[in-house]
């Protein structure tokens, strides 16, 4: 099947130079990007072997000696395109701040303390609906030094791959309700109200597990569509 | 579960500055990279090539928490997806490559010269290789193409043709002096010297 990949759909994306966001300012080109047509060097993408996905890379509250602390939580989802298909045995990424909101990067001094038994880093890949899965802890906010008393809501960052070049996302999920949503310049850097609540998990109490964790949804849509839709009017 | 209907694409968010834990954490962290800088096997055909260089932002500043990738076709222009018609199954070049900038915002990919991949047009291309770049401050990766200094057919390239030509040498890598396969290819996000970037 042959995918297209209209540009508009970009413009879900954030304003790359959002000013409120102080570092996207040096950070952003000045002068306006150049339109190409697409070619198999775009169209085309990665494909990755079993040897890139351990059996359990998706769990991260087992990759230490002892269990980490903090609320342990599901989060899965569908990896789709945007006629909703499936996008299979694609890599999906992920890496966090433990419960604490600290991370265990080296450059993160956040007076929060370390789990010695939490690193933070997963991934799997979908199977072939599409689905994956993660267990986790869930992180905690973390303040940064954007503007006075900047914290970012908690979130868990996610990289995906899809079907070509052109369709690999690095995201964040976020968690439903967070009161410092209406705060957050990152957040808040994708306008359109929908586009931004396409970021933010849902509780699943359907897959929550008894006794053992709370289970959050987050299905993540990348660009892609069939090059011949079945409606033809 | 069901899967939702959807009203469109998951917005992009920035990389952050935590990532290489994550995603490059080459041997500083308990945990294993997924992909290397290094795309050569011992069986990958090809003309072996080295691209550096080195990541800067609007200030002049070097970036020192850069993440590159690349993508390309092989010596004879396949890439190694079964969506190019073309690429033979199992190729040991796998054509993606990932790279963390150091302290002084450099990179290195080790790879091989791609061969000649067909435009829009079915016209073919000049070789390059696709390059993304994600860092702190770019809320949505940015896309450029790297060129190469020695190849006749860069004058013939219909997306080179596309760009100005005070701005082309931007894409362009400049073979090192002394050597025969070093290039260098810095990005500059923004200012008088600006890569240019492709809206795909
Ligand atoms: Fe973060």
């Amino acid at each position: 099947m042959t995918l297209i990949y209209p540009v508009a759909s970009n413009s879900a994306h954030p304003a790359r130079l959002s000013p409120a966001y102080r570092s996207s300012i040096k950070r952003t080109p000045s002068k306006p990007l150049i339109p190409i047509r697409h070619t198999l060097s775009e169209l085309t993408g990665p494909v990755y072997g079993h040897e890139t996905v351990r059996k359990h890379d998706n769990d991260l509250t087992i990759q230490s000696k002892g269990e980490p602390l903090g609320e342990r939580i599901i989060v899965h989802g569908y990896i789709l395109d945007e006629d909703g298909r499936a996008v299979p045995n694609t890599l999906v990424e992920l890496w966090q701040a433990n419960a604490c909101g600290r991370y265990i990067h080296v450059v993160d001094q956040h007076p929060a303390p370390l789990d010695p038994n939490f690193t933070g880093a997963g991934r799997t890949q979908s199977d072939a609906a599409g689905y994956y899965k993660f267990i986790t802890i869930k992180p905690g906010a973390y303040p940064w030094g954007n503007h006075h008393n900047a914290w970012r809501p908690a979130h868990i960052h996610f990289s995906v791959f899809g079907h070509s070049f052109i369709s690999r996302l690095v995201t964040q999920m976020y968690f439903p309700g967070d009161p410092l949503f209406p705060f957050d310049p990152i957040f808040n850097s994708v306008t359109d109200g929908k586009a931004r609540a396409r970021m933010i998990s849902s509780f699943d109490l359907e897959n929550t597990e008894p006794e053992w964790a709370l289970c959050y949804r987050f299905d993540i849509v990348l660009r892609g569509r069939n090059a011949t839709p079945m409606e033809s009017k | 579960m069901s899967k939702p209907r959807p009203d469109g694409i998951t917005p992009s968010q920035t990389v952050g500055p935590y990532f290489k834990y994550g995603l490059t954490p080459n041997g500083e962290y308990a945990w294993n990279d997924a992909f290397t800088s290094n795309l050569l096997t011992s069986d990958t055909s090809g003309e072996r090539i080295r691209v550096e260089g080195t990541v800067y932002d609007g200030d002049g500043d070097v970036i020192a928490d850069c993440i590159l990738e690349i993508w390309q076709a092989d010596a004879q222009g396949h890439f190694s997806d079964p969506q190019d018609a073309h690429a033979p199954p199992n190729s040991p070049f796998n054509g993606f490559g990932r790279c963390d900038t150091d302290k002084s915002g450099g990179y290195v990919f080790d790879t091989i010269k791609p061969g000649v991949v067909p435009d829009a047009d079915g016209k073919p291309q000049a070789p390059h290789i696709l390059l993304a770049v994600f860092a702190r401050g770019m809320l949505l990766h940015l896309y450029t193409r790297i060129y190469f200094d020695d190849e006749a057919a860069n004058t013939s390239d219909s997306v080179l043709a596309l760009v100005s030509s005070d701005r082309r040498a931007t894409l362009i890598a400049k073979r090192k002096a002394g050597t025969n396969n070093v290039y260098t290819f810095d990005v500059h996000l923004q200012g008088d010297n600006e890569t240019v970037f492709f809206d795909v």
